[in-house]
């Protein structure tokens, strides 16, 4: 599993005081029982992890960890694409 | 008219983290007031009554974690404890009971954590702020906790907070708005943007606080928790629930005088107003808890109101104040306080205001006896009193419970 992967079910289980062990990539947000209040918790330490921004829109759309783990992924692709301010 | 009666009791402070620990080491004369570990080196004082190893992964449930701070996370323990002993659960119905707590500053350690983050960094601030900080949350936790779902609010009243929420509790439960109450306080203020403002304000003990003494020299701050289960002598008495105290009156008054300078006239109507809500007299009055902060203008002031209310009996009753042994906890002082009359009243036993040893009582306050040792009593009327800045005034009135 990759490293994004790893810290999105590790935050999740934290999050809701369960095992790891119990979260797969295919599980819905809904079947974790996350609430909107769980979701944005979450998104928060996400974007301070990876010193990243996830758009209000997108989070909407994450379902699943997996989709969860590819919107992050493709928020540091982003990132890492811009040129940087000083450079 | 319905009786109200004490069944249950929990608190977190800084002398004890229940009851017993709580009562041990108020009549052993055990002070909380410790020396700062993490003392902010630029303040002038150096002493607070912290809660000392509390460990909220202990009381905290998976879904409280995330969302109660420090201040609610006392608020949970000391709910919890008192719900557990009185059986209020198994008693009446959830929508039957009312949850009402006092609590000054709301959850001040995350405020802090977060602006600090956003003032120095320009960071983004944590979801879960709101939740955290508002003054209520307390409240609501401990009423989704229990599944309490009658009338659930937080009282603000700085420094009389607590007392204010246990008043307006004992009334509804006594009017019948309310079958049963769960209520008291909570406060976690010692943080250092708080610290400091205290600080500024140039009136806590660079020591400890010594309340009523002739070299006192200010306040000592204090976090924690007191919370009651209430509900009518009938029903208690009907279900055999074990009956701890029972609270008679509530006074209330505001000075309208001055933001931080209190004046006598409204803490003394609070105090008779009290009594008066007791169908009771000055003269029964046996014992007064007092608000006794240990600054010089408040115990002045109150010591005056004592005067206006008791005349020439203000050298002769006997009074404590026993924040020499758990500080000032804002909002939740009066809880504790409260916890301590009833104490007081159950094993017939004054607690000592503590700090005397020094110079003793100050006699220009002209008041006789500041117990200067535990001293057995079986007072009439007991009142347990709370002073806020700002001038609001709250006086409870507890006897003795006798069937």
């Amino acid at each position: 599993m990759n490293p994004i992967a790893e810290e999105c079910i590790a935050l999740i289980a934290k999050q809701k005081s369960i095992s790891p062990e119990q979260i797969r990539l295919d599980s819905t947000l809904d079947d974790l029982s996350l609430d909107s209040l769980d979701r944005v918790s979450i998104a928060f330490d996400l974007e301070e992890k990876y010193d990243i921004e996830i758009p209000e829109e997108k989070l909407g759309q994450i379902k699943t960890v997996n989709d969860m783990v590819t919107g992050i992924e493709e928020a540091v692709r982003q990132k890492s694409a811009k040129p940087s301010a000083t450079a | 008219m319905t009786r109200v009666v004490i069944t249950g009791a929990g608190c977190v402070t800084p002398i004890g983290q229940d009851l017993v620990s709580f009562a041990e080491n108020l009549f052993a004369g055990h002070s909380g007031i410790r020396e700062m570990t993490d003392r902010p080196p630029e303040l002038h004082f150096s002493h607070t009554g912290s809660v000392k190893d509390f460990r909220p992964e202990e009381w905290l449930t998976a879904s409280q974690r995330p969302i109660a701070e420090r201040s609610s996370a006392f608020a949970i323990a000391a709910a919890r404890q008192a719900v557990s002993q009185s059986g209020l659960v198994a008693a009446y119905s959830g929508d039957s009971i009312a949850v009402i707590l006092g609590c000054s500053t709301g959850g001040r350690t995350t405020e802090e954590q977060e602006y600090r983050k956003l003032y120095t960094t320009g960071g983004r601030i944590h979801p879960l702020t709101v939740p955290r900080v508002m003054a209520s949350a307390g409240t609501s936790l401990v009423s989704m906790e229990h599944g309490f779902t009658g009338p659930a609010f937080t009282i603000t009243t700085a420094c009389a907070s607590g007392t204010h929420a246990i008043g307006l509790a004992f009334h509804l439960v006594r009017s019948g708005a309310a079958r049963a109450a769960l209520t008291g306080a909570h406060e976690a203020p010692l943080t250092y943007a708080f610290l400091k403002g205290w600080d500024s304000l140039h009136v806590v003990s660079p020591t400890a606080c010594r309340p009523f003494a002739a070299d006192r020299d200010g306040m000592t701050l204090a976090e924690g928790a007191a919370v009651f289960a209430i509900e009518p002598l009938d029903s208690a008495q009907a279900r055999g629930a074990e009956i701890i105290g029972e609270i008679v009156g509530f006074g209330m008054s505001s000075d309208a005088h001055h933001i931080t300078q209190p004046a006598p006239a409204g803490p003394a109507a609070a105090m008779l107003r009290a009594i008066e809500d007791a169908h009771a007299t000055p003269d029964e009055v046996g014992y007064i808890n007092a608000h006794g902060t240990g600054t010089d203008v408040n115990d002045r002031v109150e010591a005056e109101a004592i005067h206006r209310v008791f005349g020439g009996r203000a050298r002769t009753l006997p009074i404590s104040s026993t924040k020499g042994l758990h500080g000032h906890a804002i909002g939740a002082s009066g809880a504790m306080e409260l916890l301590a009359t009833v104490l007081a009243l159950r094993r017939n036993l004054l607690p000592a205001n503590a700090g005397l040893g020094g110079t003793g009582v100050d006699p220009a306050l002209g008041l006789g006896h500041v117990l200067l040792a535990n001293e057995p009593a079986s007072p009439g009327l007991a009142l347990s009193s709370s002073f806020a800045f700002g001038g609001l005034n709250a006086v409870l009135a507890l006897r003795r419970f006798e069937a």
